[in-house]
């Protein structure tokens, strides 16, 4: 057989039916639900007289809309108390695995997946979930589904989908101390476009790729979508391994050798063809911030606001010029010089336990601006906060003035009570900063949390890499 | 699903590059558990200010375009977040086809599934109808997915390609599921042979 990608050996392995012309079937290993995309594909269901196939493959939490403080009293939105009520039901009737609101497991979706070890390298996982492609990280063949297409597997199992082409994203060399997985996938963005991906599934790869902790490339996977690509992945190797080794799902004993074994035949073969190369030298990578409304409008901590005249387009000119408008910013303002009233940490991108580690160093012993109005420290899962908490994280974050709170999306894309007000000002650790993402007339920045983080302090961006503290992983 | 065929409709133009989902239907409404509602809600955070207002300078809210199915876009529509809730508001507003230079993958695939047909055109081509729309008040076009053309009554005639199947899927109105469910035992087969499973090792509380 020819060398294949991770890819194409995912693909072939999940082939139910493939014809000329037509999409093929392929079958889909674990489905995951949450409350926001789910509600209409039960009632489309029930409408058809249809059960769910495969309830053991089919795993649900509430995140999107769940509030991060004060669980314990009912919850004060009404429409959003129907949703999860709806999404209780739904798992009720048709046997599915859910991790409710008082579950020790709840957590945002793309964050217990992984942690409770359903993802596994070879597998294909779908959401209804632009960020699905997380699971990449592990050599999951991952990705984010409308409605329609969470009813149609909940149905059959099965998605109906055409071969993607694929590109391969390689970052060589070693990245300098404060310079995170985040900011690697923020330059891959600044560079691609954020509709370079688009129609291609990306491989990550290269020295950078492989020394990043499981934490890190789940960030960069993560942020495939932001590029057009609907997965990211990387290919499996000790680390992924090392990660899964006694999680809950995870194969134990001679079946864990086993499963170990049939994982490292799923990266991609020496001499596979990729159909696009895009190549990045890590130690060229800086810290990066946004200035804009879309996550390729990104750029150096030691960089300037551009000037909307110097893009070549009149389309991107005039999105320059919007995106400008809408941020409050005047072209050739030092990022540095940007003042932020409130700081965000957390999200599917940034609120893994190495993540909150990685912040709380900056953190410690310091104290959040005075000038802030609020700094946001939201744990991915009920079990990074227990982890965190074990390891006195929201003791370092309490004392420097972070407010720390209980797992979910939060302030991501503020469907809850985390929100930012108009015209304030956020560094967040997420991965939108969409007009009004997090909250209508609010002005997200995206940045790694250990900038976040150093920005809480200093109450301004600053650039981490003059610090004086640990930054390995 | 709905089948679309043919359609004549006023154009809007929609001239930004990378209009996300966010902004095509904001956070606050895919809390609902219905499919139906949100024509109202289409470009919330532009179309209306403070307490529902009507925006003026917002370009649906213009007299000249009241009525418009068609919507036409720039590079990359419909990026972001995965919510169908998107393709729900274009429908509920009344567009049914979409004009542009391309799409992001989810939303273009979510469009199919609700009955609107996402025309894909060259820059050049989408710049030249944004011109006509521009110039000509109550500029209609016709987009026919059998002929796979886009024409006006003025002579312009441009033809555009989609994938055979989708076309097939679309002019039939066929359901999607059901389509997959002719091959329920080949997904039988494949589960005897590939035993997909999750086992529980250790417990987890719910």
């Amino acid at each position: 057989m020819p060398p294949r990608t991770m890819y194409e050996k995912i693909w072939d392995a999940h082939v139910v039916r493939e014809e000329p012309g037509q999409p093929a079937i392929i079958y889909i290993d674990r489905h995951l639900v949450h409350e926001a995309t789910s509600a209409q594909a039960f009632a489309g269901l029930r409408a058809a007289g249809r059960k769910v196939r495969r309830p053991d493959l089919t795993f649900a939490t509430m995140d999107h809309s769940i509030p991060t403080k004060n669980r314990h009293l009912p919850l004060a939105d009404d429409v959003a108390a129907a949703q999860f009520a709806a999404l209780e039901k739904n798992c009720r009737d048709f046997d599915i695995l859910l991790f409710d609101t008082r579950s020790p497991q709840q957590g945002i979706v793309h964050v217990i997946g992984p942690e409770l070890g359903l993802t596994q390298p070879g597998l294909t996982i779908v959401c209804g979930d632009s960020h699905t492609a997380t699971h990449g990280a592990f050599g999951v063949l991952a990705f984010g589904i409308g409605t329609s297409e969470v009813e149609h597997v909940l149905a059959t199992q099965c998605l109906s989908q055409f071969r993607s082409k694929t590109m391969l994203v390689r970052v060589e060399g070693k990245r300098a101390p404060g310079v995170t997985a985040k900011d690697i996938i923020l330059a891959i963005i600044g560079k691609i476009g954020i509709g370079g991906g688009t129609g291609h599934v990306i491989e990550y790869a290269g020295e950078a790729i492989r020394a990043l902790s499981m934490e890190g490339r789940m960030t960069v996977c993560n942020m495939s979508i932001e590029g057009g690509a609907r997965a990211g992945m990387v290919s499996p190797d000790e680390t992924t391994f090392a990660y899964l080794e006694g999680r809950p799902f995870t194969p134990r004993g001679k079946d864990f050798q086993a499963a170990v074994d049939h994982w490292k035949s799923v990266a991609t073969d020496a001499g596979a063809k990729h159909d696009t190369l895009v190549e990045f030298h890590a130690p060229d990578i800086a810290p990066q911030v946004t200035w804009g409304t879309n996550p390729g409008m990104v750029t150096d901590i030691t960089g300037r606001v551009p000037d909307p005249n110097s893009f070549k387009s009149d389309v991107d000119r005039r999105a320059a010029e919007s995106a400008l408008e809408y941020m409050a910013l005047k072209p050739g303002t030092k990022i540095e010089d940007i003042a932020v009233d409130q700081v965000f940490i957390g999200s599917c991108t940034n609120s893994r336990i190495e993540d909150l580690r990685a912040a709380a160093r900056v953190a410690a012993g310091k104290k959040v601006s005075a000038s802030l109005k609020a700094a946001l420290v939201v744990p991915g899962s009920m079990q990074v906060k227990a982890q965190a908490e074990k390891e006195g994280l929201d003791k370092i974050f309490r004392a420097a003035g972070f407010e720390w709170r209980d797992a979910g999306c939060s302030m991501c894309l503020a469907m809850n009570d985390d929100v930012l007000p108009s015209g304030e000002r956020c560094a967040s650790t997420s991965n939108r900063n969409f007009e009004g993402r997090q909250g209508k007339g609010g002005r997200t920045h995206l940045v790694s949390p250990v900038m976040a983080a150093a920005a809480a302090i200093e109450g301004h961006f600053v650039d981490v890499r003059g610090w004086a503290v640990d930054q390995s992983e | 699903m709905k089948p679309f065929t043919k359609h004549t409709g006023l154009v809007a133009p929609m001239d930004r590059v990378n209009v996300d989902t966010d902004q095509i239907v904001p956070k606050q409404f895919i809390k609902w558990v219905t499919r139906e509602g949100y024509g109202r809600v289409l470009f919330y955070d532009w179309r209306y200010r403070d307490g529902e207002v009507p925006n003026p300078d917002f370009v649906l809210n213009k007299p000249r375009y009241a009525g418009a199915t068609v919507l036409l876009a720039r590079a990359n529509f419909g990026c972001g977040s995965s919510r169908e809730h998107a393709p729900w508001a274009i429908h509920g507003y009344g567009f049914r086809a979409i004009i542009a230079p391309s799409y992001a993958d989810i939303f273009y695939n979510n469009c199919f599934k609700n009955g609107i047909l996402p025309v894909t055109l060259p820059d050049a081509q989408v710049d030249e109808l944004f011109r006509k729309t521009e110039q000509t008040e109550g500029y209609r076009v016709t987009v026919d997915l059998e002929t796979q053309t886009v024409t006006d009554d003025s002579g312009f005639r441009i033809p555009f390609q989609v994938d055979p199947f989708r076309r097939d899927c679309l002019l039939n109105g066929w359901d999607d599921i059901g389509l997959t469910l002719r091959f329920e035992d080949q997904i039988s087969e494949y589960e005897r042979r590939q035993k997909p499973g999750a086992t529980q090792y250790s417990p987890v509380k719910q």
